[in-house]
This record gives structure tokens, C-alpha cells and sequence, in this order.
């Protein structure tokens, strides 16, 4: 389990990266936190020629908050998402998924942007990206351009992103007024990656009757889907909608694989058991920030 | 009294150094080491038809590569079958590297040595192996259906046809009031210590000797091994294992391919040569366990007592049979547990298939016959509308029955006679500590929280602490430091304070003058391993007998200094006085330096046994006839048999009727090992093996696919429990002392493992009212018994709901 040979840059600013990006060509991989790409080394399942190691590249360790949204730097770590008070206060999901991400130790060295580009599905933070309606920047030889989630996730482990690139920071807008998010997992160990995890937005209008709710799984499917529930409880009040009949609506939209730990069946029955939970969280919360 | 140390929870001594980082793994040894490398099979049956090393001779650092053409001698005859039998009919092992055929995925093929493990890497992965593929054999019921052979001359698959039989069992069930038949299943899981094997070699061309380290359980026998492989003469061959980052039985097979050919390349290119096994090498390249098929058919009386047990059982050996058929023996007699079985028939048929070889893990076939025993049980309570504990406790074998003779015939050769115990001792113990009275208000109340709740227990007999024998070797140098020695190794367990301990108390010193090493075949050359619980009963009496005969001399010499009877001394805190005569003592330390008559005087203590520094008797020899100089005795210890360990085990599940996730929420042990050198010992290899228990039932599980690819062989997808899945563990102690050996005790290894899988299994089964019957078992898999219409149901069950019978 010893990686194939790689050149190894770690250039002292992104115009630097991006020179190296552009110099070793396709066969070059930018790393950051390296929690999915070093054993991907070791097993050599991935031989990249080069690696580009960002880490030492200023200015991208920042959390930004305003009342947009957050603004989540490349090499901002899970956990520093996880205890930024700011950040949640604007988009409470962000600290809600990351406390699923993994076990401490990774969440201290992994980094949100980096798992986002790994374009993992049964990655936490690509749908939050999918939910919140996010979106990353990147840096290329050309300039930067804002690349919205539905363009971003191709397939699993694929995003659209080819040539030197460099996923700068990802975007998260901010919670909408009236609303509540929640989101759960069900994993065979704690930590592990979710067999099935559910995020769930739910917005009331102004009589604190279910406006608009919608949800992203993990773990099901092979890119971050929003979908929406709405018409299964749409009008009724938040704290006595039929979210069990969203959760079967929701049974019915998605379309799981089965794999070593759960049945395609299974993550089914687990999306709906998880949608109606979360909605219910959900719900308590969007009654809070109405009353509020 | 200081000294008097054995049973009391001393603190481990070796964790120190082990969690600050000091602890001497094989890894840590040779920095500068060629390191050698695998190309491993990649089917899980297949000729080879062509080795191509070309495309890997210019990686820059590659300096050999070895296939089976390089294999000289003894090197190229098959692995040894370590342990024959004669009902091991078809026995197969495989080469040190692949002659022609592979059996398994992980197989080795080629060793390719290079300067760094890295580039040894990199070579092997340009080597290029063609393959024709042939059928391939996944499980028991694939290989006794025998489509297609493992081995061709074998078209049956089977190895072995392990039967034993204490009557005419056909007979006793046609007598019987009631019967019963069942077929369950067991997969297979894995040892996993967190360090994988490994081998280091220096051979040192001038002295011609070769030290070899290796990650083992047993280092005399791979001294052994490696000599007669390698044809060097034993005294030329020392084998260290080092610290060892857990064994859990996987590291008692030997020799490992890897142990013989990492030695021969050392020699050949007279450079040390070192390989550390990695993560994806262990899942396809070491040894599993645990898989077969039951087929059990009890008869019973209304009463819910056992008439007659016939037992068919198949289990998985693997593609090869290096370690003969001791997990199908010990499933076969450790089946019976703590029951009076009146007639049993037993018939194990150990079956090849394309997999990793299985061999013993921590309770090595026990679970698996704890899981025939302890479900018959449920089965029989079910059937009956009796308690479950109430079967158990009519069933047992009672405390004035011992010895008690099962007429069968154990994994060491020897009758299975159970020495002494107390099950309904343990059985009363385990229904207090759980409250088993108390489940179905448990029952109740979290229904109301929307959880299924249920309990079950399970109970075993271990035998322990095998033979043929250990040895054990005690010093007392001048310096008051007492050096123990002994020649099994240790993996964790604590051998350096347990052993200590007895020694402490034997020779009446302090615990911190006292060194203990294992495993080492410079300092003690006669071992047989450690496995099978027996390192405290082996070990631990050999030294106790070594450090008496090193008291019995110290006693001699210090009564001629002293001018008194040996029987009025005694040794306390490292110094021998007279019992009741204060001031009439000599140091221990001073009696170790008279013991050894000078000439020299190296320092000022050794002056007082030079020739001039007293007077001695003119006419008796400096060392008497039949004596030897120093303060050191060595002694073996050799069991008659082995000696039983008992338990008994309670989980209580809750479980989500909407995820069906599966949470133990109570786990209680109680747990009889005899006398106790250590408790806090004894309760840390509980806790170890209850967690191993866990993961079994409900966590791990090798995923081959019909291709014979391990589908999870990696820690992401082998769900080795965290310490969050692991529940808390509440234990009773019960001291039953062995009549067999001198300090009474009895192993306590592998207990927590074994009661794990039979009770996790019973306590779902009562939680949810449908039938358990393969384990392990996960969430989805309890949803699809759930919602699978037609599933049996437990009698239990309809009770509760007040329909069915």
C-alpha cells in the first residue's frame, strides 16, 4: 500500500498553482485536506504524476458569513465549519452535516471545499451544496467563474471541471426567512459513510403553514438530487403536517443502489423513515425562526 | 504483605511504553532493511500459464525477484501441515509461491525484493502473471454441492470427516418424547490485529547464523520451521518476535510463506530483508474463520431435558488445510458446553473452497458450537413455552459431577473432562446481574418509546490451556534483579505484569526487581505458542514451579550463611531472615552472588564469592554434585489435560422498527477462569473478546462474491466495531480453581468471544418474533426477515400476542 511515484509541488500562491496545473497537464491532482485522495494513492487506485499541494496557497482558509450566505474557503477543515458560529446562525445545515462528516481526526484535516470536489455522493457536503442551491468558484489559467451545483456533479467521483482548475471556495446561500433545515444519517458505524442521510429545508408561509420543502439524501444515487416534497404537505399547518407522507412521496422519487451494507429496498425504506424525521425537526425549527 | 501479588489488579506494566509510542514493532526494526514485496493472485482459482518479470527489471532499486522456479529443496515441497489427523483424510497446503495453480485471491505468486517497499511496489506492479481461469468454489454449500473441485484429485471437496460420538443417537431420538431439526449458519469474519504480520531476516554470512523477527505467536516453531525449510542446522536460526500488535490467532499459523522466503532472500543476497504486511494483504493473504453450515436435530423431554444432539456440521476450511482440522474438533466437543448430553453424534466435514485459509480466531470453532448449543436451547424453550434460563438450569451439569466425562476427544488429543465448575452457579450470577426476571417490564417500557426490546443469554465451557507444555526460566542476579524468561510470546496480553506477578509472589520480591521476556528463542529455546487460552495455565505455572525452585535454593544457601533451617526462612521484600528472628537475613541479591563460586571479583559484591572471602569446607567441592552455580531455575509445565474455563453471557437489544438498526443495549458476563493472576487482565480480554463477540454478530463478515472476490477487504467495508458500537459490559466473577495445576487458574482469552453470536442472535429473535438463524446479521438483512411474509416466527411470540399456539 505504497503510492506510485509523483512529482509533488506546493506552490506558495494559486497563480503559482495554476502555472504548475497548467505545466504537468491532465495528469496532475490538486490536494488539500487529502482524506479521500492519500489512500486512493496508497491503494493505487489513482497514480496522478503530479501532486499540487494548495496548502501553503494564502487567503483560502477563510469562513465567511454575511447575509447572503457563507462563503467556505479550500482549505477551510470540516471542523472549523463545524464551530463556526456565524456560519450557522446563516445556513444552520453547515454545521448540522458536518458533524456526520467522518470521525474527529478527519474532520480535522479534510476540508469541505475538497470533499465537494471529490464529487463523492455519499459525501455530506455535496449535498449540502445540492440543498442550499450553492455553488463553487474557480480559478482558472483564464480567470474565475462561478460554477452552480446541477453543473458541477457529472457522476460519482466526476465533476465537470477539467484542465488546471482550482476550486477556490463553495458558496452556500443563506436559510431563507420562515425556515428550518435538519439533517440525520443512518450509518452501520458512527462516522462511517451514511448507509442513507437525509437534509431537509422545510419553509412556512407567513400563517406558519408548509410552504415549500424539499430534500437531498446521501448515499442514494450517483450525483447530489434535490427533491421536492412540497405537494405531499403543502398548506398544512407545521405543527401538524402528514410528514409521513412526504416521507412516501420521497420513497417514490428516489432510486437507490444496493450495495455490501444495504439493499436498494432498504435505503428506500430508510429515505422515508429519515424524511419524516428530519421534516418534523425541521418544522420545530421554521416555527422558531417564524415566531421570531 | 507487599509481595504476595497474585490476584491482585496490578496496572499493566508494558503500557507505558506501548502508548507513548515506544513499543518495538516488527516495523520498527531494520530502517534500512531491502524490503521485499507481492504479487499476490488476483483469481480466486486459476492456472498459471506464464510469469513475465520483464517490464519491472529497470525499475531503478529492484534487486530480486523470486517466482517458484527459485525455490530449491525442501522450499519447494508444500507448506507442513502443522497439525495431521487421521480423519484429515485429503489434507492440502500451499506453497511458499504458487506452483503452478492458485486457490485463492492473495495467493502469493512472486517476491520481488527492492530497496524500498515503495519501488518494491512499483516492480511487482509491472510483472505480469497469465492466468487460465478455472471454476471457482465460494462457501460450504457450493463446495459440497461440488459443481467443480478445489483440488482436482479431491472432486469432492472434502478435507476431513471429523466425527465423534458418545452413543447410539439414532436410537435416542427414536425414543425420544420430542424432536426437533434446524439448519443454521455462521459467516465467516477475521482476526484483524492492528498489525498485520511481518518478517524481518539478517543473516550474518561470517558467524553463519541467521535472527529472524517475526510477528508471531509462536517463535520457537518457526525457528524450527525456518531450519528445516532453509536446511540449516536449529542452533544457527534465532527467531524474537517482537511487540506484537495483536495475534487473535491468525499469527499461530506458521510457517507463513512470508516467514520462509523473507529469510531466504536475506540469505541469498546477505542483506537484511524485511516485509510488513499491509491492511489489503491480511483480508487476502492470512487466515479467516468461522463459516458453516449446521444441521442440528435434538431430542428432549417435555420436561425440556436433552436425550440425544446430532450434530452435521460443514465448515469452510479455505483453500488449504495448514492448521488441520482443530476448528472443526474444537466446534465438535466445545459444542456440548456446559450440558449433560446424554448421547451425542457429531459429524464435521471440513470443506475446501477458493478462499483465504481458515484457521483458529479467538475462540477458534467455540462460537460456532455455542451457536448450535445455546439456539437448541432457545428452540427447545420455544417449543416448550419455558423460560429460556429455565431449560438452561435443567440441563446442566451439576457442581457434584466433576470430574465430569464428556467421552469425546479434545483438540489436544486428550478426553474431554471437564476438571471442575459451578453452571448453575453462573447461570443464577448471570440472571441477577442482567435482570432476567426484569425484561419484560424492560420489554414494556420501551415499547412506549417505540422500540422492540429483547434479551437474550448464552453459556459455554472453554477448554483452555492445551498442552504438550511450557517452560519457564527463573534468575536472580547479583544485582537483585530477578530475569524471567519464557519461550511463548505475547500479542498484548499482558504477560509482563502477569507474569510478574506470580513471580513476585512466589519468590517473595518486589514486582520492579522482577523482568519478564517472552517469545525470545536466545532466552528460552522450548515453547510450543500462544493460542488456545493458555499462556496464564501454560506459562504461568511453569514459571511458578521455576521461580519455586529458585526460592527452594536460595533457602539452602542462605540457611548455611544464616545457620538455620531452611523450613524457618522466609523471603520477604527481596530478603531471606529467619521467621521470628529479626535481624537474622542475608539480601536475596547476596545469596545470588554466593550461589556462583568466583575465582574473579568484578565488583565489590562478586568479592564475596571469591575463593578467600570466607571460609569454606575443605572437603566438599565448591559446587556440590548434582548442583550448578547461580540463582536460576528452569521448569516445564505438562497438563495431564486441558482445564475448562465457564461463562455465561446476557445481551439485551433494542431494536427501531422502522430502521431495524440494531442496538445492544445491556451486555453481562459472567466469567469463571479459576484462580485470577490479574482481574483487571481478565476483565480487559473480556471486554476484548465481548467487543469481537459484537462485532461477529453484527458487524463483520467477509464478502466474497461467487467470483471468490473479498468484496470488503478494507477497514471502510469491514466493519470492525468502534468503541461506539461496543456496548457496556457489566461482569460477576466466580472462582472455580483448577485441581490440574499448581496455581489453580484456568485461561481467560478467548472467553469473551465465544457466547457473543448465540446470544446477540436469541435476543433479536425475542425482540422481534421472527426465527435468527445465520449470523451475522445487519439492518437490512433484519428488514428483509421482517417484511418476508412467510418467515417463521418464534412460538414465543405468538404467546406474547396471545395468537398462535
Amino acid at each position: 500500500m505504497k503510492p506510485a511515484p509523483f512529482r509533488y509541488a506546493d506552490p506558495g500562491s494559486l497563480d503559482e498553482a495554476l502555472d504548475v496545473l497548467v505545466a504537468e497537464g491532465e495528469g496532475a491532482k490538486v490536494l488539500a485536506g487529502g482524506q479521500s485522495l492519500i489512500p486512493l494513492l496508497s491503494m493505487r487506485l489513482a497514480a496522478p504524476a503530479t501532486l499540487v499541494d494548495i496548502n501553503r496557497v494564502p487567503g483560502l482558509d477563510a469562513v465567511e458569513a454575511t447575509g447572503d450566505g457563507v462563503r467556505v474557503g479550500a482549505l477551510v477543515r470540516h471542523r472549523a465549519l463545524l464551530h463556526d458560529g456565524a456560519a450557522a446562525r446563516v445556513q444552520p445545515l453547515l454545521a448540522r452535516a458536518t458533524a456526520n462528516v467522518a470521525h474527529p481526526a478527519i474532520r480535522n484535516r479534510g476540508t469541505t471545499v475538497g470533499s465537494i470536489a471529490h464529487a463523492d455522493p455519499s459525501g455530506e457536503m455535496t449535498s449540502v451544496l445540492a440543498l442550499t442551491d450553492g455553488a463553487v468558484t474557480v480559478a482558472t489559467p483564464s480567470g474565475r467563474s462561478v460554477v452552480g451545483w446541477r453543473d458541477l456533479f457529472v457522476g460519482p467521483l466526476e465533476t465537470s471541471l477539467h484542465g488546471p482548475a482550482v476550486v477556490v471556495d463553495a458558496f452556500f446561500p443563506a436559510l431563507a426567512p420562515r425556515s428550518g433545515t435538519a439533517f440525520a444519517e443512518v450509518s452501520r458505524r458512527k462516522g462511517d459513510y451514511a448507509v442513507c442521510g437525509a437534509g431537509v429545508v422545510v419553509t412556512l408561509d407567513a400563517d406558519r403553514r408548509v410552504e415549500r420543502v424539499r430534500a437531498s439524501y446521501i448515499s442514494v444515487g450517483l450525483v447530489p438530487e434535490v427533491h421536492d416534497l412540497t405537494e405531499a404537505v403543502h398548506g398544512a399547518p407545521a405543527d401538524s403536517a402528514d410528514w409521513a407522507a412526504a416521507g412516501e412521496l420521497a420513497r417514490t422519487l428516489v432510486d437507490p443502489d444496493g450495495d455490501l451494507h444495504a439493499s436498494a429496498d432498504y435505503r428506500r425504506l430508510l429515505v422515508g423513515v429519515l424524511t419524516e424525521r428530519t421534516l418534523a425537526e425541521a418544522a420545530t425549527e421554521a416555527l422558531e425562526r417564524t415566531a421570531a | 504483605m507487599t509481595t504476595k501479588l497474585f490476584g491482585e489488579p496490578v496496572r499493566r506494566r508494558e503500557d507505558a511504553r506501548l502508548i507513548i509510542g515506544k513499543g518495538r514493532y516488527l516495523d520498527d526494526i531494520g530502517a534500512q532493511a531491502l524490503a521485499a514485496a507481492f504479487v499476490r493472485s488476483p483469481h480466486a482459482h486459476a492456472r498459471i500459464t506464464d510469469i513475465d518479470v520483464e517490464g519491472a527489471l529497470d525499475v531503478e532499486g529492484l534487486v530480486a525477484i523470486y517466482t517458484y522456479e527459485d525455490l530449491t529443496g525442501p522450499m519447494a515441497e508444500p507448506l507442513p501441515v502443522l497439525i495431521p489427523h487421521p480423519q484429515l483424510h485429503a489434507p492440502r497446503t500451499g506453497y511458499p509461491l504458487a506452483n503452478g495453480e492458485v486457490n485463492h485471491v492473495g495467493e502469493p505468486v512472486v517476491m520481488v525484493v527492492a530497496t524500498d517497499r515503495y519501488l518494491a511496489e512499483d516492480a511487482a506492479e509491472r510483472i505480469v502473471v497469465s492466468y487460465e481461469e478455472l471454476p471457482v468454489v465460494v462457501g460450504v454449500d457450493a463446495a459440497r454441492e461440488a459443481a467443480s473441485a478445489v483440488h482436482t484429485e479431491i472432486p469432492d471437496n472434502v478435507a476431513a470427516r471429523h466425527h465423534q460420538e458418545t452413543g447410539d443417537v439414532e436410537a435416542a431420538l427414536a425414543g425420544a418424547t420430542r424432536t426437533l431439526s434446524f439448519t443454521q449458519y455462521i459467516e465467516r469474519s477475521a482476526c484483524m490485529p492492528l498489525e498485520g504480520k511481518g518478517v524481518h531476516a539478517r543473516w550474518d554470512p561470517a558467524d553463519s547464523s541467521l535472527r529472524v523477527y517475526s510477528s508471531t505467536q509462536a517463535s520457537t516453531s518457526v525457528r524450527a520451521a525456518i531450519a528445516a525449510k532453509l536446511e540449516l542446522s536449529l542452533d544457527a536460526v534465532e527467531v524474537i518476535a517482537p511487540d506484537v500488535g495483536g495475534g487473535f490467532g491468525v499469527k499461530i499459523v506458521h510457517p507463513w510463506p512470508e516467514e520462509l522466503l523473507v529469510p531466504m532472500a536475506a540469505i541469498k543476497l546477505g542483506q537484511e530483508v524485511k516485509w510488513a504486511e499491509d491492511r489489503r494483504e491480511h483480508f487476502i493473504g492470512s487466515a479467516h474463520e468461522r463459516q458453516q453450515r449446521q444441521e442440528i436435530t435434538v431430542g428432549y423431554g417435555d420436561d425440556g431435558r436433552i436425550t440425544a444432539l446430532d450434530v452435521h456440521a460443514w465448515h469452510d476450511n479455505g483453500a488449504y488445510t495448514p492448521y488441520g482440522i482443530i476448528v472443526p474438533i474444537v466446534t465438535a466437543t466445545q459444542l456440548v458446553g456446559p450440558y449433560a448430553i446424554p448421547v451425542y453424534r457429531v459429524v464435521v466435514e471440513s470443506v475446501y473452497t477458493n478462499t483465504v485459509i481458515v484457521t483458529p480466531y479467538r475462540g477458534a470453532g467455540r462460537p460456532q458450537g455455542c451457536f448450535a448449543m445455546e439456539r437448541t436451547m432457545d428452540r427447545i424453550a420455544d417449543d416448550l413455552g419455558l423460560d429460556r434460563a429455565e431449560v438452561r438450569r435443567r440441563n446442566l451439569i451439576q457442581p457434584d459431577q466433576f470430574p465430569y466425562d464428556h467421552h469425546l476427544t479434545f483438540q489436544d488429543g486428550r478426553p474431554v473432562i471437564y476438571d471442575s465448575g459451578d453452571y448453575p452457579g453462573l447461570l443464577a450470577k448471570l440472571e441477577a446481574l442482567v435482570d432476567w426476571d426484569g425484561i419484560e417490564a424492560r420489554r414494556a417500557e420501551a415499547a412506549s418509546r417505540g422500540k422492540l426490546l429483547g434479551a437474550g443469554m448464552a453459556m459455554y465451557v472453554e477448554g483452555t490451556g492445551p498442552g504438550p507444555y511450557e517452560g519457564g526460566h527463573v534468575q536472580v542476579l547479583g544485582s537483585g534483579k530477578v530475569l524471567v524468561a519464557t519461550g511463548l510470546t505475547s500479542q498484548g496480553q499482558g504477560h509482563e505484569t502477569s507474569f510478574a506477578q506470580i513471580v513476585a509472589s512466589e519468590l517473595g520480591v518486589p514486582i520492579e526487581d522482577v523482568e519478564v521476556t517472552t517469545g525470545d528463542t536466545r532466552r528460552f529455546p522450548y515453547a510450543v505458542g500462544t493460542f488456545a487460552s493458555r499462556a496464564a495455565v501454560m506459562s504461568g505455572n511453569a514459571i511458578a514451579l521455576a521461580a519455586r525452585g529458585v526460592r527452594e535454593k536460595a533457602l539452602r544457601i542462605a540457611a548455611e550463611v544464616l545457620e538455620a533451617d531452611p523450613a524457618d526462612l522466609e523471603i520477604e521484600d527481596g530478603v531471606v531472615g529467619v521467621k521470628g528472628t529479626p535481624g537474622a537475613t542475608i539480601p536475596l541479591r547476596t545469596v545470588a552472588v554466593l550461589s556462583n563460586p568466583l575465582r574473579y571479583a568484578f565488583d565489590e559484591a562478586a568479592k564475596q564469592a571469591t575463593q578467600f572471602a570466607r571460609a569454606g569446607s575443605d572437603d566438599r567441592p565448591p559446587v556440590a554434585v548434582g548442583d550448578a552455580p547461580g540463582l536460576e531455575h528452569r521448569d516445564y509445565y505438562s497438563p495431564i489435560r486441558s482445564t475448562f474455563a465457564s461463562g455465561a453471557h446476557a445481551a439485551v437489544v433494542e431494536i427501531d422498527p422502522k430502521t431495524w438498526e440494531i442496538d445492544v443495549v445491556s451486555y453481562a458476563v459472567v466469567h469463571d477462569c479459576g484462580n485470577v493472576v490479574n482481574p483487571m487482565i481478565v476483565e480487559g480480554q473480556v471486554h476484548g473478546g465481548v467487543a469481537q463477540g459484537v462485532a461477529g454478530a453484527l458487524y463483520e463478515r467477509m464478502a466474497y462474491d461467487a467470483d471468490g472476490q473479498l468484496q470488503n477487504a478494507s477497514f471502510m467495508d469491514f466493519l470492525m466495531p468502534y468503541a461506539t458500537e461496543v456496548p457496556d459490559v457489566v461482569i460477576d466473577h466466580q472462582q472455580t480453581p483448577s485441581p490440574l495445576n499448581p496455581l489453580g487458574i484456568k485461561g481467560a482469552g478467548e472467553a469473551g468471544v465465544i457466547p457473543g453470536t448465540a446470544a446477540i442472535a436469541s435476543a433479536i429473535e425475542d425482540a422481534t418474533g421472527r426465527r435468527i438463524a445465520a449470523m451475522p446479521i445487519s439492518p437490512t438483512e433484519l428488514y428483509d426477515v421482517m417484511r418476508s411474509p412467510d418467515w417463521e416466527g418464534t412460538a414465543a411470540a405468538g404467546r406474547r400476542t396471545g395468537v398462535g399456539a
